[in-house]
């Protein structure tokens, strides 16, 4: 098959934007760097149904175990830190985050920048969609045998709505547990009108993010909603959903998005602007991060553009309606946790793939199936078939992992796509005749 | 000794009837009973015994039948218990069954109550979602709420309300119930050649499937046989099997572990029933609350249990002792993340505690028990020879 897209090989122009969110990251490292010398306290938490907004009002600075593992991934570093893991006793089938991560803190628990991460003060489990998370924090706690503890337990959405008493619960859980352990650990006490105001903040971002990923509704899409995705989400997913610059940044995005509408440009890749679209595609599942530059190559060669992945809602789902609500702060934080991707039911999660596959006019939908990730690959093959049926939509299905590079397999990958890619070309034949 | 045969024999066809036929046979004997199956680990059965139910484990296929369809269900990648519930549920071994229970565990079987939703197998498939909290005024609250909603999916089936003294009916059969097998397993301690861990994992097995009140009979008969001698000693060491979490070992493998010089005496094979560690307050005027309260404060450690507050390998040192193990196993399914990652923090505590391990892993349908048997063997003949210069006193 012919490679579709020429790629612009003059040096990739920055967008404001990207440059706004590495001076976001880079201030960040450098206050956990210097968290010791500020008094700074750190909470180590994880992503999905994160509590960025109370680490916020409680002055503190987070620290996300899976974000270390994903970067430790494209850093080419994760491959060593799994087999110091699997060193101490960890079996090859499991979760290769948790095994990344600790092989990095067995090595030094030295971050991208290339200096040490604090030590954590609290151990913040908000447990969100990931049975394995709960693990990881044992596991954590047997490192760090002094440190403080809180758990939050999410409920699943087992019938697909949140019932009060659900929220009930959650609201018990932070109000009883989850605070007081905050107010310990940072010794403020809880102010809920400087909640109020950072969940206001929160409310803006969210609204921002969903307009940016709707607007993969236009036909070229403007922006890639998987690969260039996930450093969309990076500012919401790393600590900062809730600060003014996270709102700042995504008025920028936003704002450069509508310019490329106007100016009918596709997505940018590492390589330029993509020149033609020629497949829009819905991905379910994680990234592979251990590759990720080449596994983003194989699809912008062939011209191939997501207009919507379930990965970019794994730190929140704003498609269905939820934004944050300032005047409800406890309420709306365990909404929040409740409305995370992967602690949607199967049904669920059909049907909010359904709807990004009808509104942003998909011509396929693929999964990329992670070894290493239950909380996501369990059931996949289900909604893949299920989907198919009711859409007629064709599908594909490739497998990698999420840092484990031994669970990358190039030429494996690469094959299935091009008979992938192949079948949608067949099917626009088929359909233009 | 004949009749402990026919009891073993017995409970051993019931054990592995994939047709479930003790328990259809049981519903269609009165009007308005139930058929109600759940996924391992544990599930509050008390609850659907009062309800007029039958709780029924569904453990997977094992190695007694194909799975085909399920591993279209399933990547290579996960573990093998699911794909014989699919199996079972798609040839219709479930055609009777009312509902279904899928206790939060992890991931796998999580995502399994959603497939069976899709699927519309059983009239209700409840996902019990187990707090992670154990303070009853929050925990304690959401887990009455949720027995509460599983109460309501059988009334819709059955028009049972279930009273007070139902609920506190099914608390004491239960509480019999788990006093015999602890017993049982009291007595193998001392006594191991009494009744082998195969024809044990028979007798616990069956429990699962039939009438409480039926199972507590055989109990008593295990129970009464087990108390007078028979059988010889043998040379061999006393170990826990610790790992298997939900998915079950094959049969194969629990005799491959005594057959090369071991005598299980304590295991996690089946531990929902076992899970609550002495009785349910019985007579109770919320027994909810009491089942509730047992869950929070008397549940067995587990990789499914968030153990912050009391470290699960504490209480496996704790389990050693008390059975006065001279080594341990640990066995776990493949692709398991729960048990799996459980794994590194117990060999630490056992290499810090100087208790003699080995660990392998397994899965259900599982059909070479060769390197574990020369595994286990090595494993069995080295305390024996050496274990005053390594174990401490």
């Amino acid at each position: 098959m012919a490679v579709a897209s020429k790629q612009n090989n003059a040096e990739v122009k920055k967008e404001k934007s990207m440059i706004i969110q590495k001076e976001m990251v880079g201030k960040l490292f450098k206050e956990l760097s210097s968290a010791k010398e500020t008094g700074k306290k750190i909470v180590y938490t994880f992503v999905p149904g994160n509590l960025s907004e109370l680490i916020h009002a409680f002055d503190m600075l987070p620290v996300y175990p899976e974000i270390n593992a994903l970067q430790s991934g494209m850093r080419k570093k994760s491959g060593d830190y799994i087999r110091e893991a699997e060193k101490i006793g960890h079996s090859e089938d499991v979760c290769t985050y948790v095994k990344c991560d600790i092989g990095m803190m067995l090595s030094g628990n030295i971050g991208p920048t290339g200096e040490k991460i604090p030590d954590p003060d609290l151990l913040l489990l908000s447990y969100t969609g990931c049975f394995t998370f709960m693990k990881w924090f044992e596991s954590l706690e047997n490192l760090y045998p002094e440190v403080e503890i809180a758990m939050l337990h999410t409920p699943y959405q087992k019938d697909g709505k949140v019932t009060p008493e659900m929220t009930q619960y959650m609201v018990k859980q932070l109000k009883e547990e989850v605070i007081p352990k905050m107010e310990k650990v940072s010794g403020i006490k809880y102010d809920e009108s400087k909640l109020k105001n950072i969940l206001e903040n929160s409310r803006k971002t969210g609204e921002l993010i969903q307009n940016i990923f709707d607007t993969t509704k236009n036909i070229p899409s403007p922006i890639d909603a998987y690969f260039a995705g996930v450093y969309y989400i990076g500012p919401i997913n790393i600590g900062f959903r809730g600060t003014p610059e996270a709102v700042e940044y995504y008025k920028e995005l936003y704002r450069e998005t509508l310019e490329r509408i106007k100016k009918g440009l596709g997505p940018v890749t590492p390589e330029g602007e993509i020149d033609e679209e020629r497949f829009r595609l819905v991905v379910e599942g994680p990234p592979n991060w251990t590759s990720f530059r080449e596994f983003w190559k194989l699809f912008y060669d062939m011209g191939a553009v997501i207009v919507a992945s379930s990965y970019t809602k794994v730190g929140g789902v704003y498609d269905l309606g939820f934004q944050h609500d300032p005047e409800r702060p406890l309420e709306t934080l365990a909404e929040y946790c409740m409305n995370c991707y992967t602690n949607l039911n199967l049904s669920q999660r059909i049907e909010l793939l359904e709807k990004c596959i009808t509104d942003y006019h998909a011509d396929g939908f693929l999964v990329n199936s992670i070894k290493s990730c239950n909380s996501f690959s369990a059931g996949q093959l289900l909604m893949m078939r299920t989907l198919e049926e009711k859409l007629g939509v064709p599908v594909g299905f490739i497998e990698s992992d999420l840092v484990d590079p031994r669970y990358f397999s190039y030429a494996n990958i690469k094959n299935r796509l091009e008979s992938f890619f192949q079948m949608l070309e067949q099917r626009k034949l088929i359909a233009l005749h | 000794m004949n009749s402990l045969n026919n009891v073993i024999e017995k409970c051993k066809a019931l054990a592995f009837d994939l047709d479930f036929k003790r328990a259809r046979e049981w519903k269609s004997e009165k009007k308005d009973r139930v058929l109600i199956g759940y996924m391992p680990i544990y599930v509050p059965r008390e609850i659907i015994h009062a309800a007029g139910g039958l709780p029924v484990g569904i453990l997977g296929v094992g190695d007694k039948k194909q799975v085909i369809k399920g591993d279209a269900f399933y990547q290579s990648y996960i573990c093998r218990i699911p794909r014989g519930i699919i199996e079972l549920a798609l040839d219709n071994y479930f055609v009777n069954f009312d509902g279904f229970i899928f206790p939060s565990i992890c991931d796998v079987i999580r995502n399994l109550s959603g497939m069976f939703q899709i699927l519309r197998v059983g009239t209700f498939v409840h996902y019990l979602d187990f707090p992670q909290n154990f303070q009853s005024d929050i925990g304690g609250l959401f887990y009455h709420n949720e027995m509460r909603q599983i109460l309501n999916e059988i009334k819709k089936i059955n028009g049972i309300e279930v009273s007070i003294e139902q609920l506190n009916n099914s608390i004491k059969l239960y509480n019999k119930n788990r006093r015999l097998i602890e017993e049982i397993y009291n007595i193998r301690q001392n006594f191991p050649w009494r009744l082998s861990a195969e024809d044990l994992y028979y007798i616990i097995r069956a429990g699962m499937v039939i009438p409480v009140e039926e199972h507590n009979d055989i109990l008593e008969q295990v129970v009464d046989y087990m108390s007078k001698e028979n059988g010889k000693p043998m040379d061999k060491i006393k170990v826990m099997v610790i790992g298997s979490f939900c998915e079950q070992p094959p049969i194969g493998l629990i005799k491959t572990i005594e057959m090369a010089g071991c005598y299980i005496v304590e295991d996690d094979f089946l531990l929902g029933s076992r899970w609550i560690q002495g009785d349910v307050k019985e007579n109770s005027d919320d027994p909810l609350v009491a089942l509730s309260n047992a869950f929070l404060t008397q549940s067995t450690f587990s990789s499914s249990v968030y153990d912050i507050e009391n470290p699960k390998e504490k209480r496996l040192l704790e389990l050693a002792k008390k059975r006065k193990v001279d080594g341990i196993i640990f066995a776990a399914p493949s692709f398991c993340d729960p048990a799996l990652l459980d794994l590194p923090v117990y060999q630490n505590t056992c290499d810090d505690k100087n208790i003699r391990y080995i660990s392998f892993q397994f899965s259900e349908n599982t059909g070479q028990f060769k390197n574990i048997k020369e595994q286990v063997g090595a494993f069995s003949d080295s305390i024996k020879l050496w274990s005053e210069e390594l174990i401490e006193s």
